[in-house]
C-alpha cells in the first residue's frame, strides 16, 4: 500500500537569541523518519521540547517562530512538499493537509463567524461551492455532536464554550476533505469531562471520513485511545516507534517504560483521620462584583496528612486556597487552625499565623522574582520570620537545598537558569524555609512533564514523612489524588460534592458528578474509550 | 489495611451539589447572566446585560458631556485665577482707579463669579459666547470664520496623513526589520523628536525662502479662490503632516505586527490563504480598534495643536485668534476658544472609543 505521508530523516533548526550572548543555532529535530498510510493515525508523544509540534507542522512545510526545516524529505503522495514554492505549498495547506491547534480559543479569528471560518479553506481552494461547503459543515457539526448544528455556524467564537470550539476546529480541518490532519494537543487545554467528549468526537469523525491523522500529545493514555502507531520522541529524536499495542504493552526502551508506568504510584491513606489541624466550616466567598464562587464549603485536615481538593476549572478550588490564606476573606463561615480561629483577612493575622501556612503555586515561574538568586529567594522567609542573616542564613539555605535534592551549587543561580522542575523545587524550599505546618499546593505539577511531576510528588511525600507537614493539594488530576491523598474533597461549581477518606470517596456508590469525573480520566489501556462511552451517557450537548 | 478495624475520621458527605454536572466554559467573559436568566440589580445593570453595546456607548456619551462641563468650570476658574485683568491692561499703567472701576462695571466684572459663570455657560450652550471686550464684535461670529479656517487646515492635514500613515505602517510590516522598515523608522523618529515650530521654520527656510516654490505667510482672505487657498496652506499642512505622521505610523505598525503574530493568523496561513487575504480579512479587522484610537487622538491633536503652527505661518485660524486674545486679556474669546478646543478633543476621543467598541465582536454580539 502506498504511503500517504512519508517523512525521511527530518532535521529542523532554529536560532535562539539568549540575552547578552551571541545568537546560537539549536537543532530541534534530528533524524526523524516515519510513514503514514491512508486512514491511519500516528501518535507523536513526548515531553515539552521534544519537537512534537515542530514535526507535526513540517507536514504542512511550516516552521513556527523562526524554525527552519534544513534537511530531509516530507513526501506527500510521493511529492516532496519541502521543495514547493509559496503558491505550491499554499495549495497543499488547507486542502490536502489541515491543522488543529491546541488552543482553539486563540486559533479562531474573533472577528468572523465560526461557519465562515470553517468553510473558508474549502471555498478558497475551489474544492466546493458555498452551498456544498455549508452542507458539509452542517454534516460535520452533527458528526461532532455540536449543539444546534443548523445555527452553530452563525455564532462567533466567544459565544461558544472551549470544548465546542475545539470540536469546531476539528470540523474546520475536516471540511475540505483533506487526506491528512495534524492534531496538536487538541484536548490538553480542556477539563477531563470535556476532553473525553472531544476525543470521542474526533475519533468518530476521522473514522467516518477515513482521514489520516498525526496526533500530537504528551499524554500516553490519550494517544493509546486514538492511534494505530505511536512514535515516542525525546529531545528531537526518536526513542521508540511501533504499533500502539507494542508501545503500550511491551515498551522496549527505558524512557517509554517510565512514561507508561508513570502515575502508578499509589499510597495508602492514614488510618486515623480524626484530628483537625485545619478546619473549614460553612465557607461562603465571592468577588467584589457580586460573583459568588464558594457556597457552604466545609472540610478538615488532620495533622501530617494530605487533603486533595479535586475539581475542574471554575469549580472554586483555587478560590478556596485564597480563602484559607486570607487573600480573599470569606463572606460567611470560619477557618480554625490548630484549634484557634484564624482572622478572616490577611491583614488581621499575626506573623506567626502567616508563617505556619505557606503556599506553592502552579507557575513557579511567575511566583519568583526573576532578578533574585536562589539564595535570596529561599533566604527571604528565613530573615523575615526568623531574623536570620549572614553565615547562619546561608547554612540554612544550603540545608534546604539538600532537602529538595538540589545541592549548594544552585545557590547563586537565577530562576531563568533553572528547569521547570527545579523552579518548583526552589518554590517548595522557600515554603519549607518558614517551617510551616501546612502547605497549600495549587496544582504544583500540572505545568510539568509527567516524569518531572512524579519527581516533585515523591519529594513532597518524603518531606511529609520527615517533617510531618500537612498538605492541601489542589489538582484536577485523579491519578495524583490516588498517589498522595489521605482524604479527598470533590468540588463542582463552587460546592462541595463529596468529602471523606480517599478509599471511600474514590469507591462506589458514587454521586453523578464524581462518577462522571472518575470515568473521564483516560487510562493507559487500549480500547478504554469505547468501553467508557458505552457506559457513560453522552453529554455532548452540554459541553 | 483499610478493610481491617473500625475507622474513625471524616464521614463521607455526598451529593450536596443539586445541579447536573456540566463543564465550565473556558472563555473569559464573566459578565454573563446566571443560567436561570434572572438578572438582579438596578435597571442600569439589567440594561447593561441585555444591551451591552448600547449601554457602553450611552455611558461614554454621558462621560463626555460631564467631562465637558468639568472642563468649562476649569477654564472659567483658571481665567478667574489669573493675576491682572482686562481693565488695567486696556487702560495702561496710568489709569485712574475710577476709570478702571467703570470698565469693570461695564463688563460686569463686579458681579460674583458664580453668577457670571452660569450666565456664560447658559449662552455657550446656545452657541452665544458673548462679545469680545477688545473689538466689541460677537465672539461666535468671529470664531465661526476662524474655526472654518482651522478645520480647513486640519482637514487637509488629516486627508494626507491618515492614509499615508496607515500605508507606511503596512509597508513597514511587510518589510519588517529590513531596509524600508528601518528607513521609515528613522525618519519618523526624527520627525517626532523635532518640535513643530522648528519643522515649520525649516520648511519656510527651504521651500519659501531658498527655493521660492511655496507661499509665505500662509494668510488666507475671503477673496481668495480655492486653488489659491490650497497653495497658501501647503507649508502649514506639510508641517502638521510631518508632526502627526510618525506617531500614527508607528502605532499602526505595532498594532498590525501584534495581530500578525496571533494564533488565528497562523491558522489562516495554515489554511493556505494568500498573504493579501490574511492581512485584509484576518489581520485588519482585529487591528482596527487600536489604529482608530491613534488616528482619533492625532486628529484631535491636529485641531488643537494648530495653535503653534498657525502663529508660525500667520494663518488666520482659531489658534492665532486665541493667542492674540490672551495677550490682551480678552477673556470671552479665550474662554470660547478653550471650550471649543476641549470639546473637539473630548468628542474625537469619544468617537474613537465608540468606534473601538463597535469594532469588538464580543460587544457587538453578546453571548
Amino acid at each position: 500500500m502506498p504511503e500517504l505521508l512519508s517523512v525521511k530523516n527530518l532535521k529542523i533548526e532554529a536560532t535562539s537569541y539568549p540575552p547578552g550572548e551571541q545568537p546560537k543555532v539549536v537543532t530541534l529535530v534530528e533524524g526523524v523518519s516515519f510513514d503514514l498510510q491512508k486512514g491511519k493515525v500516528l501518535g507523536l508523544i513526548g515531553e515539552s521540547g521534544a519537537g512534537k509540534s515542530t514535526i507535526g507542522l513540517s507536514a504542512l512545510a511550516y516552521g513556527r517562530g523562526g524554525c527552519r526545516i534544513i534537511g530531509g524529505e516530507v513526501l506527500l503522495n510521493g511529492r516532496d512538499i519541502l521543495k514547493l514554492d509559496r503558491s505550491g505549498i499554499n495549495s497543499v495547506r488547507g486542502a490536502q493537509v489541515c491543522y488543529v491547534a491546541q488552543s482553539a480559543a486563540a486559533a479562531f479569528n474573533p472577528a468572523h463567524k465560526l461557519g465562515d471560518q470553517v468553510i473558508e479553506a474549502s471555498l478558497r481552494h475551489g474544492i466546493m461551492t458555498r452551498d456544498e461547503a455549508e452542507k458539509r459543515a452542517l454534516y460535520l457539526f452533527r458528526v461532532l455532536g455540536l449543539p444546534n448544528p443548523e445555527t452553530f455556524g452563525d455564532r462567533y467564537p466567544h459565544q461558544v464554550s472551549g470544548g465546542q470550539l475545539q470540536r469546531a476546529m476539528t470540523a474546520m480541518a475536516l471540511c475540505p476533505n483533506p487526506e491528512l490532519i495534524v492534531f496538536d494537543e487538541p484536548t490538553t487545554a480542556l477539563d477531563v469531562t470535556t476532553q473525553i467528549d472531544v476525543l470521542a468526537a474526533i475519533k468518530h469523525a476521522i473514522e467516518e471520513t477515513n482521514t489520516a491523522a498525526l496526533y500530537i500529545t504528551h499524554d500516553l493514555a490519550v494517544v493509546a485511545q486514538i492511534s494505530d502507531d505511536i512514535m515516542v520522541l525525546r529531545h528531537g529524536k526518536t526513542v521508540e516507534y511501533g504499533t500502539t499495542k507494542q508501545v503500550i504493552e511491551a515498551p522496549k526502551e527505558d524512557y517509554t517504560r517510565a512514561l507508561v508506568s508513570v502515575r502508578q504510584t499509589k499510597r495508602d491513606e492514614a488510618s486515623d483521620q480524626s484530628g483537625a489541624l485545619l478546619k473549614i466550616e460553612r465557607i461562603h466567598a465571592g468577588y467584589a462584583n457580586g460573583f459568588k464562587v464558594l457556597h457552604e464549603v466545609s472540610m478538615h485536615l488532620p495533622k501530617g496528612q494530605t487533603l486533595a481538593i479535586v475539581g475542574e476549572s471554575g469549580s472554586g478550588k483555587s478560590t478556596l486556597a485564597r480563602v484559607i490564606t486570607g487573600l480573599l476573606p470569606p463572606s460567611e463561615g470560619r477557618i480554625t487552625f490548630d484549634g484557634k480561629e484564624l482572622p478572616r483577612a490577611l491583614k488581621g493575622r499575626t506573623n506567626d499565623e502567616l508563617r505556619r501556612i505557606q503556599m506553592i503555586y502552579q507557575m513557579a515561574d511567575t511566583a519568583m522574582n526573576p532578578r533574585q538568586t536562589v539564595r535570596d529567594i529561599i533566604g527571604r522567609p528565613l530573615s523575615f520570620y526568623f531574623g536570620m542573616h549572614g553565615a547562619r542564613k546561608t547554612e540554612r539555605v544550603k540545608e534546604l537545598l539538600d532537602q529538595i535534592e538540589m545541592g549548594p551549587r544552585f545557590l547563586d543561580r537565577y530562576p531563568a537558569e533553572l528547569s521547570g522542575g527545579q523552579k518548583q523545587r526552589v518554590a517548595i524550599a522557600r515554603a519549607l524555609a518558614a517551617r510551616p505546618e501546612l502547605i497549600l499546593c495549587d496544582e504544583p505539577t500540572s505545568a510539568l512533564d509527567p516524569l518531572v511531576a512524579e519527581g516533585i510528588l515523591n519529594l513532597l511525600l518524603r518531606l511529609q514523612e520527615e517533617t510531618a507537614v500537612s498538605y492541601v493539594f489542589i489538582t484536577h488530576d485523579i491519578a495524583i489524588v490516588r498517589a498522595i491523598a489521605d482524604s479527598v474533597a470533590v468540588m463542582h461549581r463552587g460546592r462541595l460534592v463529596r468529602f471523606g477518606p480517599k478509599s471511600k470517596v474514590l469507591s462506589p456508590p458514587f454521586d453523578d458528578y464524581t462518577d462522571l469525573l472518575l470515568k473521564s480520566v483516560p487510562e493507559m489501556e487500549i480500547g478504554w474509550l469505547e468501553k467508557v462511552l458505552k457506559t457513560r451517557r453522552m453529554e455532548s450537548a452540554g459541553n | 489495611m483499610m478493610e481491617s478495624g473500625p475507622m474513625t475520621g471524616p464521614v463521607l458527605t455526598d451529593g450536596t451539589a443539586g445541579e447536573p454536572p456540566r463543564s465550565a466554559d473556558l472563555s473569559g467573559v464573566p459578565a454573563k447572566p446566571n443560567p436561570t436568566g434572572e438578572i438582579g440589580g438596578t435597571f442600569w445593570r439589567r440594561f447593561g446585560f441585555r444591551r451591552p453595546l448600547a449601554a457602553l456607548i450611552l455611558q461614554r456619551l454621558g462621560l463626555s458631556v460631564g467631562l465637558l462641563f468639568a472642563v468649562s468650570l476649569m477654564i472659567f476658574g483658571g481665567i478667574e485665577a489669573l493675576p491682572g485683568d482686562f481693565a488695567t491692561t486696556y487702560l495702561g499703567q496710568s489709569a485712574t482707579p475710577q476709570a478702571v472701576e467703570n470698565i469693570r462695571k461695564d463688563l460686569g466684572l463686579d458681579r460674583p463669579w458664580s453668577e457670571r459663570y452660569l450666565n456664560w455657560l447658559g449662552g455657550a450652550v446656545q452657541g452665544d459666547f458673548g462679545t469680545s471686550w477688545a473689538s466689541k464684535n460677537s465672539v461666535s461670529e468671529q470664531i465661526g470664520k476662524r474655526l472654518g479656517n482651522s478645520l480647513f487646515l486640519a482637514f487637509f492635514a488629516a486627508l494626507i496623513s491618515v492614509p499615508l500613515a496607515v500605508g507606511l505602517g503596512m509597508l513597514a510590516v511587510q518589510f519588517r526589520n529590513r531596509m524600508p522598515d528601518k528607513i521609515i523608522n528613522v525618519i519618523s523618529l526624527a520627525a517626532i523628536s523635532l518640535p513643530e515650530f522648528f519643522i515649520g521654520y525649516l520648511l519656510i527656510m527651504f521651500f519659501a525662502v531658498q527655493w521660492g516654490v511655496a507661499t509665505f505667510p500662509a494668510t488666507v482672505y475671503d477673496s481668495m479662490s480655492f486653488t489659491e487657498r490650497l497653495s497658501a496652506i501647503a507649508l502649514p499642512v506639510a508641517t502638521l503632516v510631518l508632526v502627526v505622521l510618525a506617531h500614527m505610523m508607528r502605532m499602526t505598525r505595532a498594532a498590525i505586527l501584534n495581530v500578525m503574530s496571533s494564533a488565528y493568523v497562523e491558522t489562516a496561513e495554515l489554511k493556505g490563504l494568500s498573504t493579501f487575504r490574511i492581512i485584509a480579512r484576518h489581520a485588519a479587522p482585529n487591528a482596527v480598534a487600536p489604529v482608530i484610537n491613534v488616528i482619533a487622538l492625532n486628529l484631535a491633536y491636529l485641531v488643537v495643536g494648530v495653535v503653534v503652527v498657525e502663529v508660525v505661518f500667520v494663518y488666520p485660524g482659531m489658534g492665532q485668534y486665541m493667542v492674540d486674545a490672551v495677550t490682551v486679556r480678552d477673556m470671552p474669546v479665550v474662554q470660547a476658544c478653550g471650550l471649543i478646543f476641549a470639546a473637539f478633543y473630548i468628542f474625537l476621543n469619544m468617537a474613537a472609543d465608540v468606534l473601538a467598541i463597535l469594532a469588538n465582536p464580543r460587544l457587538r454580539h453578546p453571548r
